[in-house]
Order: C-alpha cells, then structure tokens, then sequence
C-alpha cells in the first residue's frame, strides 16, 4: 500500500530532476568540469563564489537541485538493472537505489550549509 | 489458493545490443550514473571551495589531470544524449496548448533549447561576472 502512495512523488521526482539535468548541468558541467580546470576561461574568484553560494536563493535552489537529480538518478538506473541487466531482486535493487541517493542528498545538505 | 506459474521465457542479457534503437533506450537510461557523477563532482568542487583557497587550487588542479578530463568528456557525451532525449521526448509526455490550439511538437522542442540558452547565459554570467 505505501509503494502506491509514494511511487507518483517518485515520478514527479524524477521529471523534475530530468529536466533540470537538461537545463541546468550542461553549463555546470562545461564550466567546472571542463572549461575553468583547463585554462578555457579564467577561475572564478573564491570570493565571488562563495558570495553567490552564501545566498539563500543559491542555497534552495542547488539544495532543490541535486536532491532532484539524484532521484532521478536513482529510479532510472533502477530500472535500467531491472530491463537492461534483467537484475529482478527488485527490492533490494530500489534499497540499495534509493538509499544511495538519501546518502547523497544528506552529503548535499552538508557540504552546502559548510559554505551558506 | 492455487499457484499459478507462468512461464517467462528467458531473455538474454545483451537483447539491447541486438537492435540500434535499444542500444541508445540503454545508453539513454545510463546517463542516470553519469549525472550522479557530477552531483557528487558538483558537491566536492563547493565543499574544496568552502575549505580555502589552497583547497579550491587542488581541486582545479585534479580535475585538470587527464582522467578526469576523459572521465568528464564522457559524461557529457551521456549528458547530452539525455537533454536530446529529454526535450525529444516532452511533447509527447505534455500537452502544451497556445490560443486553445495544440502547440506543434517541433515547437515545444525549439522551446526547451531556447530555455537552456537562457539558462546557460544567466549561470554563466552570474558565475564568471
């Protein structure tokens, strides 16, 4: 009974966290990931960083964010064990899924209120 | 009660490499562990700048070694065939209706690009400013 109830949270979870993904991770992940640690562009300023990180907004928005994306996470590779992999422990694969991305929203909770 | 058994017919663990089109549903539905990576990317970066500035410099510097690099080129490969197939597959999921009338899918597509230029410039500006 309970899984019915919180399934559709889970859908909801994981549309929001897709289309964020799409919106928002591109630029992050060009940024951060490439441009700024090869030189592209110049390093932003610890300062400036840490002052838009300090902002409430940035705080609810990337707390939001990375909760959203790491369920979606989760639920789409738990089906993709469950169809790609034929893995049918579904239980444990949802556990194990699911739990991971609690872990990581605690760690997000964390790591953002080290620098809010 | 009875027990029904139902026969399933066994079903190969490679079926997706049969056909082109279920190769990209599994290579879609693995961009799910790539975005995991760059939370967990994301959230090292804010902690290392929260430390110090000493802090901030070594995380640039690791994330400047070759692995890394190749590690996060092939994540955004898988990132970008997911916003692909996530704006491909919104109007199929949403009814966006303009006047009353339905809004033609290659409208609601050419939306979501204009959305993430948007985006793209605002975070772009608000970082590197």
């Amino acid at each position: 009974m309970t899984k019915r109830r919180v399934e559709p949270f889970v859908w909801l979870t994981f549309s929001g966290g897709g289309v964020l993904a799409a919106v928002f991770l591109p630029v992050l992940v060009l940024l951060f990931g490439l441009a700024v640690p090869l030189g592209w562009v110049s390093r932003p300023d610890r300062e400036h960083l840490l002052a838009v990180l300090g902002h409430p907004l940035t705080f609810l928005f990337l707390l939001g964010m990375f909760v959203a994306l790491l369920v979606h996470s989760a639920h789409r590779f738990r089906y993709t064990l469950y169809d790609g992999l034929q893995l049918k422990m579904t239980r444990t694969i949802a556990v194990l899924c699911y739990g991971v991305a609690v872990v990581g929203s605690i760690a997000a909770v964390v790591v953002l209120f080290t620098v809010a | 009660m009875t027990e029904v058994r139902v026969y399933h017919r066994p079903v190969s663990v490679w079926w997706w490499t049969k056909k082109r089109s279920y190769f990209v549903f599994v290579m879609r539905e693995l961009s799910s562990i790539f975005i995991a990576w760059f939370v967990v990317y994301l959230l090292v970066l804010i902690a290392a700048v929260g430390r110090s500035e000493a802090a901030y410099q070594d995380f640039l510097d690791w994330a400047g070694t070759p692995w890394v690099v190749v590690l996060n080129v092939v994540a955004s490969l898988f990132l970008v065939l997911h916003v692909v197939t996530w704006f491909n597959l919104t109007p199929q999921a949403m009814v966006v209706r303009l006047r009353g009338e339905r809004a033609p899918a290659a409208m609601v597509i050419a939306s979501q690009y204009v959305g993430l230029a948007v985006v793209s410039a605002f975070v772009y500006w608000l970082v590197t400013r």
